[in-house]
């Protein structure tokens, strides 16, 4: 979620203001950066009945959300939580009459919940705004009340910010005559108080506030925790305050800073999630701005209404304020949600066609608010939840006899009589619910969408006006083909390199795949480079990290979309068939051909033109901006004129006029014709030679193009092919096809790692941080990017693409060659490499020979850059501010090189022998090794012979959880959650099949053979809390280890930061987008994250500014080579440091840059075991590199006059500009914002000085391990029982750590440990849970049951006093079994969500699941008794499924994309068998009853699920041992 | 890349050569080629490295990777555009240099090298046989006149590219032939003179005019060619030979190797010797010298048909393998065998020459040498040396070549009428990476500036110098640098 002033100030605001409001002071955090996520949900009585004890509920179930909220440095300060009432009148009438108020019948007066600021000439001043404007609107003030607060209650941070909260009482006048259109006006006053306060009368804005002002409901809400809610305001106590329903939500935010207007609910809904595109969507919303207009509203209402969204808020706020737009031009409030958050419909070909149409129809107007959401919203009458297409936020609820529905983030929030449940069920992605309290029913999600889908004819709409390109006749003309020549010199002029053509483009026409590469990139970057750059190079790619995760566009396919719409928007606010006149993509690539239809469009109503995007290559300044100037004035012309498509051509370049880069030309029309209002009457077309890797694309569909033909990369296609260079069969147009394929395919990767479903959504996002183009050239054509280093203004961009021009129309010989590039890979003539043929040779020289002078001389070549930057350290130069001391002062070598890890390379990755040799040294030296996230072999854990150790001090836990078991996590001094990779963040990966040996599947828990798929997102951390909770169960598997948390560099890292800190983590690692060892998609490498010098200051300065620094350890990595580099991370603010690839490279990789082949010839990163045996590596040469670091660390130390590292830690004024830049370019940077010095409180310190409270101290393991005392010490059995609520989270974890330490991995013999547990279990029930467990629960659970378990047997299921059938009703929550190695699972219920993911071989019955179930899995058993949702087995490449499917749906719910459907074996029945007996056994299930009864029939109504790859293996095997 | 597990399927292999006693028979090249099958699987042992350290280990920062890829997909056109990129003569570094991209490659840490070489020459020859080298001077000319003293490798190369850069280029040389050492230091066997015409051809029908038998500073005026040219690029070689003066230098049957070798490739080509035959038909022989012009008299003498042949290094023997002081890449100085030792040569280490014996008829009789051992610093480099007690003895010859290197260039002439400034070494001084002497107009470029090396040197600073002459020219140059240049720098 992002707040802050400058993502959501309004755009056509945007141009008159001052861009950025923030106080320049900040160094570089930016508040737009914050994020929150939460806990929500309401209680309702069916019939709207109103009590007193609704009202006390649903606060009950908000305490019981506290641990999904958050506080700060200061405990009693919560992030925030609130309550929505409807208006309790009773309550009220009396109340005001103590005040001589009298107020009329229900619904005829409104009431305003206002926090006014505390200066009194303020607001004095506001309440005269508020008298006129109430006046003006000819409505009638009652009154006001203040209201009894107790300021005692709320924490020291939130009590500095306090508002004054007062009601005002508003009638309804005569002449208006329904409560509708006395909401719609009690809207327009507030929106028109809010404008004329913020206008008039400075500084109150800040303050003033509505929470609500409504004639039906009203917001409580403060900066407060849960339970401070009731007590700081008396109403919610007051016996006589009533509601028929309550929605509630409990904040946990990444910031600290006191803001009482944060809290929610807001006016209609509650959201438990993050809007990733707001960007975009408040653009697109400002885009058709002139065209809005309804008859709903007077003109003289809509200007005062306008900017309808407000400034400084949260993405949830701006979600609020789009919803009560719409909603008050006449639509349905759960029509409206549907608009914003719609089902994933695009070719799902199992939809509705209604419903379907409808979502078509509504595309055509507006791209979804896409993003992870729960989402609880009322109209004061309709009562309701939805979940976003992903299901990314878990919502459950509870149906009761007595007529009252309870919906939450977790189940077991409020005490329910289980003998009056109807229903236990969970919100299921893309669905509704909705409780009508009028008419006093519930509806369904299917009722509820049938009725609205039907409300217009969308479906005969969509039919008559909508375009498909294949309708359309040929056109009219076309442009000839481009000679050979002219592709060579239009190459030239774009910029095309020969590695362009061979490792992006031809991979891409043969294999239809992007290309993969490998160990990072160590280039200068794009504004370092004295090479002519691509636009797009300044561009660095956001990716979801934390507070939302990545998608996996490829297993999770169906909530994709690359649907794309040209045409005008038409008026957001009317509904009108015309809308959905416009041209319908499947996908935003355009072939020539289809340009050229498009470009001779005439269907009577709609066109196209076509504008020339050139400069005049005259080398002036402002050549360029007059070029751009020309292009804004012929496009808004071209609108006005009535052309639907625009189409920016540079085809027509020649030796006077160059092209503006393609990126820039769009924006600037795109933001100029949203300035005008007038962006949304048109689609920008581009054809371009300027984009040819898939990145481009996504820069050019970020900044506002609608479809882009590639003309010169398509025409590179074909000459290549032409002149012979492809070893392919393939013809031109095949290659072209795969081409676009695979450009549409890592758009969709680039989407999701962003966590984005749609191009809709992607669709003028702006999701970049732009690295190195300074303020007046974003602010005026990338308008609202975030841009913190300053760089090239617009003549120096033009000097870039002139250079390229003036290459391609040289006057000299012949050239036959492009440019070599020298990215991927080093070459002379190339981009410059930190890692050259002489740094390597240097470095792996000094650290044989054991020679520091050696290691001098290479230090030197990489610190130096003196005439070639490459860093923004390499910028920098030490400041002096102390005496040198003498080196003898400085701490020991010894004490330093404790403060050393390496980088986190899996065994899988890279060779044993080099994963061991880096253990070793590490062991040697006291610092930590890293385990990747393959596991480690339990040998490993044994000392050598010679007394060293293979056993890496960290092990990671990744998406996969390989090889992550209870015993692998008690070993460990520190657990690192890998959160993202520099190389590649927000992407997962794969371990093909046949790099799967014996070992490797061994360790990890798997088949050999069978491929291995990481997941993009950790399945269990979909939000800040969530993480919280995994830090929480992995505290619980091994308290004595730090808990590591590895973010990588991007805007926004700080805040993301402070919220990891505040979710206890120990340590935050902070990597640069540089680093990386395994294979990554090349652009990925280059073009996601940022360098860690921007994310690792951030972070330093917001966790200061948030009083959290020395809460936690900061660690950063990323192409540390030198002490140099060492030094200038500490002055920033890193105590610790990774060193990956510098590590590798002593140890005796030579950077081949292979390591995705299997192919290293030097043993390092292979498997293959005659290469293996070339590794020549040895731990002394590893210490030997960290002796030389630490050493030469200690020199600067006594240069700059530090005796410790804490001394130096994020001291940064000892770092300055370095005097003479030689370079144009560098010389545009401005790193005042990574300078910045941050000052501490008193009493704190800028390093890690204090322990995280992890709260473990009343969990109840305590009393599961006192009472497994006689299992521990002689293996006795143990029986006990316990009650449980949601509270208690994480059971089991802590007693199997305590196991894990005396019987290792073996565990204790099975049934040692045997308890009961009755009740509502909280998150995580079991997790990690070892051998020897036994565990029974009767009632319910959430989320994470079974997590990582590791041998233990957990059976659960309702309670006895039950009536509800448990096959239909959800007694699990979401992610269960996640990355379970080996135990049992029976499950006497539905699951949700997820159910099984990345299992590896634990064994589990369930009675029914939803979405994604065994997603990822790679082993084990999963017997699947009833329902499954869609989506099954995606991923799926070992273990077996077993599902009963009477009634045949199974198949269509299946991706049988790896898997086999296959009737049972013999083999199979049996296992089904004793599985069926064992469940009846522990659950007591009816179901598994009546199917044993009925086998013989039962048995052909079993499918089984069969992966394919493992199919093939087991089969191997089997013919291997017959034969 | 060709083919990613090539180099673990495929050994290196090199092309056969004509029997060592076959060959001594004539002057011929000698060294076959691949069949089309070897030369794919020698290509497909490169593996397309991230870092290539052969490219960076060749002088001419010849981008090897890419070329073996094309070769390996064989695409000559696109291999001979590469290769052509950063190497006028790829015949001549393909036949006649000691490859330190194979030393750089990094299959060579534990397998041997990628035959780079060889490929080399292969592109080329096919290049040539397919007619793919052709002309590159531009339509438009620059209107500059350029005059290159001294046809060497360093001179042919700046020519080439100068006249690639569309300037007027004349080449002066004093020789009756243009290709300096090319013509007449190399013997045929290694390098067939077609080879080079072959070239000198390209160039002349590119536009570069040779005048031959003109040497600057005597039959040319030196103060003339600069008024009438707009640059001028010294490319004349280290032409001033090692000499021993020691007793008995005066007696006949002592010869500088050039001497010796020169009047060969005269014979080979049907052109008349100058001066008295040197001729090692039936004499014993010593060489004195171990390097590649050593090696060079070696071969020669035993197609004259010498009676015995020795030759006499005064270093000590080198070690066979790399130690650990000349790890990869660095190029090691271990024990060469070159083709003419094969053909048959006895070599001898640690051995110094006191004096030339005369037979009293003022030729040579023998000569007396003594054994010397060395001390070695810790990295094994040679400090100084000691005589060995009780070796010295005598050594019957009637023909010695001195083959010991060349000092500077010919001071007297052509660079002191130009009044160029030299270095301490009384080489031509002008910067490396700059080529202008002290002289306006006046660039340096090769052994002239360098002192002596490597053909492969010498036609990068050729190179090199042009793309400054071109700069100096211009303004600014496109032509190519085998380093990176700024590229903002070569078009504003």
């Amino acid at each position: 979620m992002q707040i802050g002033n400058f993502v959501v100030t309004p755009l056509y605001k945007r141009f008159t203001l001052k861009m950025n409001q923030t106080d320049s002071n900040q160094g570089l955090y930016r508040p737009e950066f914050e994020h929150d996520s939460c806990g929500t949900g309401f209680i309702t009585n069916i019939n709207g009945h109103k009590s007193n004890q609704i009202i006390d509920d649903a606060l009950t179930m908000l305490e019981n959300m506290e641990h999904r909220g958050a506080c700060g440095c200061d405990p009693e300060t919560g992030d925030g939580a609130g309550i929505l009432i409807q208006l309790p009148h009773e309550f009220l009438m009396e109340e005001c009459s103590n005040l001589e108020i009298s107020l009329p019948e229900p619904g005829e007066y409104g009431v305003g919940m206002i926090f006014f600021p505390k200066d009194s000439a303020q607001k004095k001043a506001c309440r005269i705004v508020i008298t006129n404007a109430i006046e003006k609107l000819g409505l009638v003030k009652l009154g006001y009340r203040k209201l009894t607060v107790d300021s005692m209650a709320v924490g020291e941070t939130a009590r500095q910010a306090e508002p004054d909260v007062e009601q005002i009482f508003i009638a309804r006048p005569h002449h208006i005559t329904n409560a509708e259109d006395f909401e719609r006006k009690l809207f327009i006053l507030r929106r028109y108080i809010n404008k004329t306060i913020t206008d008039t009368i400075p500084g109150a804005s800040e303050y003033f506030y509505f929470t609500s002002l409504s004639c039906k409901t009203i917001v409580y809400k403060g900066q407060v925790t849960t339970y401070q809610l009731r007590k700081y305001y008396s109403d919610l106590t007051d016996p006589r305050i009533a509601s028929g329903f309550a929605m509630i939500h409990s904040r946990f935010s990444t910031n600290t800073f006191p803001s009482w207007k944060l809290a929610q609910p807001f006016r209609l809904i509650a959201h438990n999630g993050e809007i990733n595109t707001l960007t975009g969507n408040l653009n697109w919303f400002y885009a058709g701005l002139k065209s809005y207009a309804s008859s709903y509203f007077t003109a003289e209402e809509m200007e005062m209404i306008m900017p309808v969204i407000d400034n400084n808020q949260s993405d949830s706020a701006c979600l609020d304020n789009i919803i009560e737009i719409l909603l008050h031009s006449g639509r349905s409030l759960p029509h409206v949600m549907m608009m914003l958050v719609p089902e994933a419909w695009d070719g799902n070909v199992h939809m509705d066609p209604i419903k379907k149409a409808f979502y078509e129809y509504h595309a055509t107007l507006m791209e979804p608010w896409d993003g992870p959401a729960a989402i609880t919203f009322t109209d004061g009458k309709l009562v309701g939840a939805l979940l976003d297409r992903n299901g990314l936020r878990p919502l459950r609820y509870v149906i009761t006899n007595d007529g009252r529905v309870i919906a939450a983030s977790e189940a077991g929030t409020l005490a329910i009589d289980e003998s009056t449940v109807v229903r236990k069920g969970r919100l299921q992605p893309g669905k509704m619910l909705l409780i009508d309290t009028e008419k006093g029913r519930i509806i369904t999600d299917d009722e509820i969408k049938k009725q609205i889908a039907s409300r217009q004819p969308y479906g005969r709409w969509l039919e008559n006006y909508k375009i498909n390109l294949s309708e359309l006749t040929e056109p009219r003309l076309a442009f000839a083909q481009l000679s050979e020549a002219s592709v060579f010199r239009y190459q030239q002029v774009f910029g095309y390199s020969r590695e362009d053509i061979d490792t992006i483009i031809k991979p891409m026409a043969v294999d239809g795949k992007e290309p993969v590469g490998s160990m990072g990139t160590d280039v200068p970057l794009a504004i370092l480079s004295d090479k002519p750059q691509h636009l797009s190079s300044y561009f660095k790619q956001f990716f979801a990290q934390v507070t939302n995760p990545p998608i996996d566009p490829i297993r999770e396919r169906l909530v994709m979309s690359l649907a794309t719409f040209i045409g005008n928007n038409g008026n957001l606010l009317d509904e009108d068939k015309m809308h959905c006149h416009c041209v319908v993509l499947k996908h935003p690539i355009l072939k020539n051909h289809q340009l050229e239809k498009l470009r001779s469009i005439d269907t009577g109503l709609f066109h196209a033109k076509t504008l020339q995007t050139y400069f005049v290559a005259d080398g002036m300044p402002g050549s360029l901006e007059k070029g751009i100037a020309r292009l804004c004035r012929y496009a808004e012309d071209a609108v006005d004129d009535g052309f639907e498509v625009l189409i920016l051509s540079d085809r027509a370049v020649d030796s006077e006029h160059a092209p503006i880069p393609t990126l820039l030309a769009v924006s600037a029309v795109h933001h100029h014709l949203i300035k005008k209002g007038r962006r949304g009457a048109v689609g920008l077309v581009v054809e371009t030679g300027d984009a040819w890797e898939v990145h481009h694309f996504a820069c050019l569909l970020a900044f506002g193009a609608t479809a882009i033909n590639p003309y010169l990369a398509l025409a590179t296609i074909e000459t290549v092919k032409n002149n012979g260079s492809l070893e392919t069969g393939l013809d031109i147009k095949t290659l072209q096809k795969n081409y676009v394929k695979s450009v549409n395919d890592g758009l969709l990767k680039i989407f999701s790692k962003m966590g984005i479903s749609t191009l809709q959504s992607y669709h003028g996002s702006q999701v970049f941080e732009i690295l190195g183009l300074n303020k007046t050239v974003v602010d005026k054509y990338f308008c609202g990017a975030v841009t913190r280093i300053g760089g090239l203004g617009l003549d120096e961009i033009a000097r870039e693409a002139l250079c390229k021009h003036r290459m391609g129309f040289n006057t000299k010989g012949a050239d036959n060659l492009l440019p070599e590039g020298g990215i991927y890979q080093w070459k002379r003539r190339g981009e410059a490499h930190l890692f050259n043929p002489t740094t390597v040779h240097l470095l792996q020289h000094a650290t044989r020979s054991n020679d520091y002078n050696v290691y001098k001389n290479y230090a030197k070549v990489i610190n130096e850059q003196t005439e070639k930057h490459f860093t923004i350290r390499g910028l920098l130069d030490f400041a002096h501010h102390r005496e040198s001391i003498s080196i003898d002062e400085v701490e020991p070598a010894e004490n330093i090189m404790k403060r050393f890890a390496t980088g986190a390379m899996s065994f899988g990755s890279i060779s044993h022998e080099a994963h061991s040799t880096m253990a070793i040294a590490m062991n040697r030296i006291g610092g930590k090794s890293n385990t990747g996230e393959g596991g480690e072999d339990e040998m490993r854990y044994e000392k050598m012979a010679n007394g060293d150790s293979m056993r890496s001090a960290i092990k990671q836990v990744a998406s996969a959880r390989f090889g992550v078991t209870s015993n692998y996590l008690t070993n460990a001094d520190e657990l690192q959650i890998k959160m993202a990779q520099g190389a590649k963040p927000g992407e997962g990966g794969q371990l093909p099949g046949h790099k799967v040996d014996d070992w490797i599947a061994k360790t990890r828990h798997s088949t050999p053979g069978v491929g291995l798929i990481s997941p993009p997102p950790h399945h269990d951390i979909y939000s800040i809390e969530d993480l919280a909770q995994l830090i929480f169960d992995l505290k619980n598997a091994n308290r004595a280890a730090r808990i590591n948390v590895k973010l990588v560099s991007k805007a926004g890292v700080g805040t993301i930061a402070a919220g990891v800190a505040k979710a206890h983590a120990d340590v935050i690692l902070i990597a640069g987008y540089d680093g990386g060892t395994g294979a990554s998609p090349i652009s990925s490498v280059k073009h996601a994250g940022l360098p860690w010098e921007l994310g690792l200051t951030e972070a330093h300065q917001t966790l200061v500014r948030n009083k959290l620094r020395s809460r936690v350890v900061l660690q950063t990595d990323g192409q540390l080579k030198t002490g140099r580099d060492l030094a200038i991370a500490a002055l920033m603010g890193a105590e610790e440091w990774g060193v990956a690839t510098a590590a590798l490279v002593a140890g005796g990789c030579i950077m081949m840059r292979k390591c995705h082949l299997n192919t290293c010839p030097v043993g390092v990163a292979t498997q293959d075991p005659e290469l293996r045996k070339l590794f020549s590596g040895k731990a002394d040469h590893v210490v030997n590199l960290f002796k030389f670091m630490a050493e030469e660390l200690r020199e600067i130390m006594a240069e700059l006059g530090f005796r410790t590292i804490n001394e130096m830690v994020g001291r940064v004024q000892f770092l300055k500009v370095k005097d003479h830049l030689e370079s144009w370019k560098a010389k545009k940077i401005d790193l005042s914002g990574i300078l910045h010095p941050v000052t501490n409180t008193k009493g704190m310190t800028l390093y890690n000085s204090e322990k995280q409270d992890h709260g473990m101290a009343d969990i109840l393991d305590w009393q599961l391990l006192e009472a497994a005392k006689p299992a521990l010490e002689d293996k006795t059995p143990v029986f006990a029982s316990f009650d449980v609520i949601n509270v208690n989270r994480t059971i089991g974890t802590l007693l199997s750590n305590e196991i894990s330490k005396v019987y290792g991995s073996a565990g204790l013999p099975d049934n040692t440990i045997n308890y009961k547990f009755k009740g509502s279990a909280g998150q995580s029930f079991g997790a990690f849970a070892t051998k020897g467990i036994s565990f029974e629960l009767e009632g319910e659970a959430n989320d994470y049951v079974g997590k990582g378990l590791s041998g233990a047997q957990l059976a659960i299921y309702p309670s006895a006093k039950a009536t509800f059938t448990p096959e239909d009703n959800i007694i699990i929550g979401n992610v269960a079994l996640y990355g379970a190695t080996s135990g049992e699972v029976f499950i006497g219920g539905m699951a949700g969500e997820r159910f099984a993911v990345r299992n590896s071989g634990a064994t589990t019955v369930v009675e029914g699941i939803g979405d994604h179930g065994c997603e990822y899995m790679t082993g084990g058993r999963a017997l699947i008794l009833g329902k499954t949702g869609r989506n099954f087995a995606a991923g799926m490449s070992g273990g077996l499924a077993w599902i009963y499917n009477p009634d045949n749906s199974f198949a269509e719910n299946c991706n049988t994309e790896m898997v086999d459907l296959d009737p049972l074996s013999l083999q199979d029945e049996e296992q089904i068998l004793t599985l069926l007996r064992k469940h009846v056994s522990l659950t007591g299930s009816k179901l598994a009853q009546q199917i044993l009864a009925n086998w013989a029939e039962a048995s052909t109504q079993f499918v089984k699920v069969y992966p394919k790859e493992y199919k093939k293996v087991v089969e191997k095997l089997q013919y291997q041992t017959i034969g | 890349m060709g083919k990613p597990t090539g180099f673990q399927e495929f050994n290196r292999e090199l092309p056969t050569k004509v029997p060592a006693a076959e060959r001594v028979k004539n002057y011929k090249e000698f060294v076959n080629l691949y069949t089309d099958e070897k030369l794919n699987q020698q290509s497909a042992r490169c593996m397309n490295c991230g870092i290539p350290f052969c490219h960076s280990g060749c002088p001419l920062g010849n981008i090897i990777p890419e070329f073996n890829d094309a070769v390996y997909r064989q695409n000559w056109e696109e291999a001979y555009h590469i290769l052509s990129s950063t190497n006028n003569f790829p015949e001549f570094t393909g036949r006649i240099c000691p490859a330190p991209c194979e030393s750089a490659c990094v299959l060579g840490i534990n397998k041997p090298a990628v035959a780079i070489e060889e490929i080399e020459k292969h592109i080329i020859e096919i290049a040539y046989q397919k007619n793919l080298v052709k002309p590159t001077a531009p339509l438009i000319k620059s209107g500059k006149k350029v005059a290159v003293i001294g046809s060497g490798p360093a001179g042919l190369a700046a020519a080439a590219q100068l006249v690639k850069a569309g300037h007027a280029v004349t080449v002066y040389e004093r020789d009756d032939k243009p290709g300096g050492l090319l013509r007449y230091g190399i013997p045929d066997f290694k390098l067939e003179k077609t080879v080079v015409e072959r070239r000198i051809e390209v160039m002349e029908k590119d536009g570069v005019v040779f005048k031959l038998n003109s040497e600057v500073g005597v039959n040319v005026a030196a103060d003339e060619l600069v008024r009438n040219n707009d640059a001028i690029v010294l490319a004349g070689g280290s032409t001033v030979p090692r000499n021993l003066m020691i007793p008995g230098r005066e007696l006949k049957g002592i010869h500088f190797a050039m001497d010796f070798l020169k009047q060969q490739n005269k014979r080979v080509s049907d052109i008349a010797v100058d001066g008295e035959d040197i001729l090692a038909t039936g004499k014993d022989v010593v060489v004195i010298g171990g390097g590649d012009t050593g090696s060079d008299c070696v071969g020669t003498s035993n197609r004259q048909g010498a009676k015995s042949i020795k030759q006499f290094e005064v270093m000590f023997q080198p070690p066979a393998q790399r130690t650990q002081h000349m790890p990869w890449p660095t190029y090691p100085m271990v024990l060469k065998t070159t083709s003419s030792h094969e053909e048959g040569a006895d070599r001898f280490w640690g051995v110094n020459t006191l004096e030339f014996l005369g037979d009293g008829e003022g030729n040579l009789r023998a000569l007396k040498v003594v054994d010397v051992e060395w001390e070695q610093d810790f990295m094994g480099r040679p400090v100084k040396f000691n005589i060995v007690e009780g070796s010295e003895r005598e050594i019957p010859c009637q023909r010695v070549f001195l083959a010991m290197g060349f000092l500077y260039p010919q001071p007297a002439g052509l660079l002191a009428q130009l009044g160029v400034e030299l270095d301490e070494r009384k080489n031509v001084k002008a910067k490396e990476g700059v080529y202008r002497t002290n002289v306006s107009k006046v660039f340096a470029a090769g052994d002239m500036r360098r002192g002596q090396s490597l053909v492969v040197w010498a036609i990068s600073e050729g190179r090199e110098t042009a793309r400054k002459v071109d700069e100096f020219l211009m303004g600014h140059s496109l032509l190519e640098s085998k380093d990176a240049v700024n590229q903002f720098d070569q078009v504003f």
